[in-house]
């Protein structure tokens, strides 16, 4: 138990200390919420964009924090045999993916206690919401992007998984749902953004804090196949040197 | 730790051609070879980080793929190069190690031990090529290891920094560990090894005390005109005589031709400096059983 602590310990004090890991997690979320909240340039189709974004924000935090983040700081660490050094010490492999999740979680917290309050800040007042469905898919989102990030990050050398999970994240970013509706894309364009995570996690979120899903159920069920998906192609697909 | 007819096969190429060797507690091991004799293949797996395509490596009871989690609580492992991203800092990434090992080592009283006490807060990038070596060693030594894998310790290292990281093998092995040290620096190897393994083409073409490797090849060094007709000389003393460069030159024998080779050189006038005979340097006995490699 102590070897997970101190490894949990050591993943989240290099993130937060990681320049480029902060602004990916914290600071283009933050700076997204607080522009497109201030400039009313997307079809939002809400009253006040702060509606539609906050909850596609906070999707688009697990989604840097758990796929890309994790998959690009994983990535180079097989690269520079970190992974390799930690195999041989009383950590192991299962204790060392259990610490990266705690983590990944960890990070989230701090991301949300940042997100909300600046989303209440610029008039985020979300009707009845549901904290705890909204818990419950960040959970099962943060497995299907752990999974995908590691999946990359497990086969790809340390460099072209930089390329890759940043590429991955701006197409979900765009196709996501997070910060431009699905009815804003065009037919088939719409009809891949439902099925991807992004998504799905915008759509659930939505629907737990403002009641404004698209499909909800449906939604819940495509993230739940990634959650299973992607974390079985993480660990078919890994190599750990 | 016993290796006993390994075989390591990557597709078609057979990196190692049944290899055995042993390395015992309380000594220090050394595994050379020149790049690509197999001797790095041979410590990841003894290491539990590869398995054999046949034979087996047992260390300190354990088979390491099968039972690598026990294996590493008594293991100190310094890889060849990397293991660290380039931002970790010195004294976190030691702190880490010493609570995943949890043998109560102190992390800076570590990193004093290894020359880095005023490092802590260095960043590994910062580090110069022997620093992040003694930092490696450092990470090994959190395990308090009863066997030590050191994959090339001293390279890139300063003189001072290679004599700490003799004086700190050797403790280890006084402690009683056993420690395997690969390396292609003979000169290192010699000052520490008790034992050594000589690595050629995936198999060990010699294995002995550094005594035992030298007996029976003896051998004269001196120093002369870089001009000296070696042919002559050895047509005259009726042994080999070659140069090594530099004005230096071995003769293939004993003191008891130092006598007819002085006279020689002296009849024809010329210098001579630095004489020695005895046995055989390590490097010469590794360039007679590899063919020159290095």
């Amino acid at each position: 138990m102590s070897a997970l602590k101190a490894q949990v310990r050591y993943e989240v004090s290099s993130t937060m200390r990681n320049g480029e890991q902060l602004l990916l997690t914290l600071i283009i979320p933050v700076m997204l919420l607080v522009f497109f909240s201030l400039v009313d340039v997307l079809p939002t189709n809400t009253k006040d964009p702060i509606d539609f974004l906050a909850p596609g924000i906070l999707g688009l935090a697990v989604m840097s924090t758990a796929m890309v983040s994790l998959g690009i700081g994983t990535g180079f660490e097989r690269t520079y045999n970190v992974l390799k050094r930690l195999g041989a010490t009383p950590l192991g492999r299962a204790r060392l993916i259990a610490a990266k999740i705690v983590a990944v979680v960890a990070v989230e917290l701090v991301q949300f206690a940042v997100l909300i309050p600046v989303a209440y800040t610029l008039g985020w007042r979300p009707t009845s919401p549901n904290w705890l469905a909204a818990s419950g898919a960040v959970i099962v989102a943060t497995l299907a992007f752990a999974g995908i990030g590691l999946s990359l990050a497990g086969r790809l050398r340390g460099e072209i998984n930089l390329a890759a999970q940043n590429g991955l994240y701006l197409v979900l970013l765009l196709l996501g749902g997070m910060v431009i509706p699905f009815a804003k894309l065009p037919g088939p364009i719409s009809a891949i953004a439902k099925s991807l995570p992004s998504g799905a996690l915008a759509d659930v979120l939505r629907e737990a804090l403002a009641n404004d899903g698209v499909r909800p159920a449906t939604s819940w069920l495509i993230l739940a196949g990634w959650a299973i998906a992607a974390p079985v192609a993480a660990v078919r697909l890994f190599r750990w040197e | 730790m016993f290796v006993e007819e390994l075989v390591v096969r990557y597709g078609d190429l057979v990196a190692v051609d049944h290899v055995s060797f042993s390395a015992a507690a309380g000594e220090v091991t050394a595994v050379l070879g020149p790049n690509g004799a197999g001797k790095t293949t041979t410590l990841e797996v003894c290491e539990g980080y590869r398995r054999a395509t046949s034979g087996t490596a047992t260390v300190l009871g354990l088979i390491p793929h099968r039972r690598q989690a026990e294996l590493s609580r008594r293991m100190g492992v310094m890889l060849q190069e990397g293991g660290f991203s380039p931002a970790a800092r010195v004294g976190d990434v030691t702190r880490l190690f010493c609570e995943l090992h949890d043998k109560r080592v102190d992390a800076a009283e570590l990193l004093q031990t290894v020359g880095l006490g005023e490092r802590l807060r260095s960043s590994y990038r910062r580090l110069s090529g022997g620093e992040k070596q003694r930092l490696s060693l450092a990470l090994a030594l959190a395990a308090r290891p009863d066997v030590a894998f050191l994959d090339e310790p001293t390279s890139g290292v300063d003189i001072t920094g290679r004599q700490l990281i003799r004086s700190i093998v050797r403790d280890l092995a006084h402690n009683g560990c056993a420690v395997v040290l690969a390396t292609h620096e003979l000169d290192e190897a010699e000052k520490v090894a008790d034992r050594v393994v000589i690595f050629d083409r995936g198999r060990v073409v010699a294995d002995g005390t550094l005594d035992e490797l030298r007996s029976g090849h003896d051998e004269i060094r001196f120093r002369s005109s870089a001009t000296l007709d070696v042919h002559a000389v050895s047509a005259a003393i009726q042994l080999a005589v070659r140069s090594v460069g530099d004005g230096e030159f071995v003769v293939d024998g004993g003191a008891v031709h130092v006598a007819t080779l002085t006279a020689w050189l002296a009849e024809h006038g010329e210098p001579i400096a630095d004489l020695s005979a005895g046995r055989q340097r390590l490097e010469d006995v590794f360039l007679r059983l590899t063919g020159g490699q290095s």
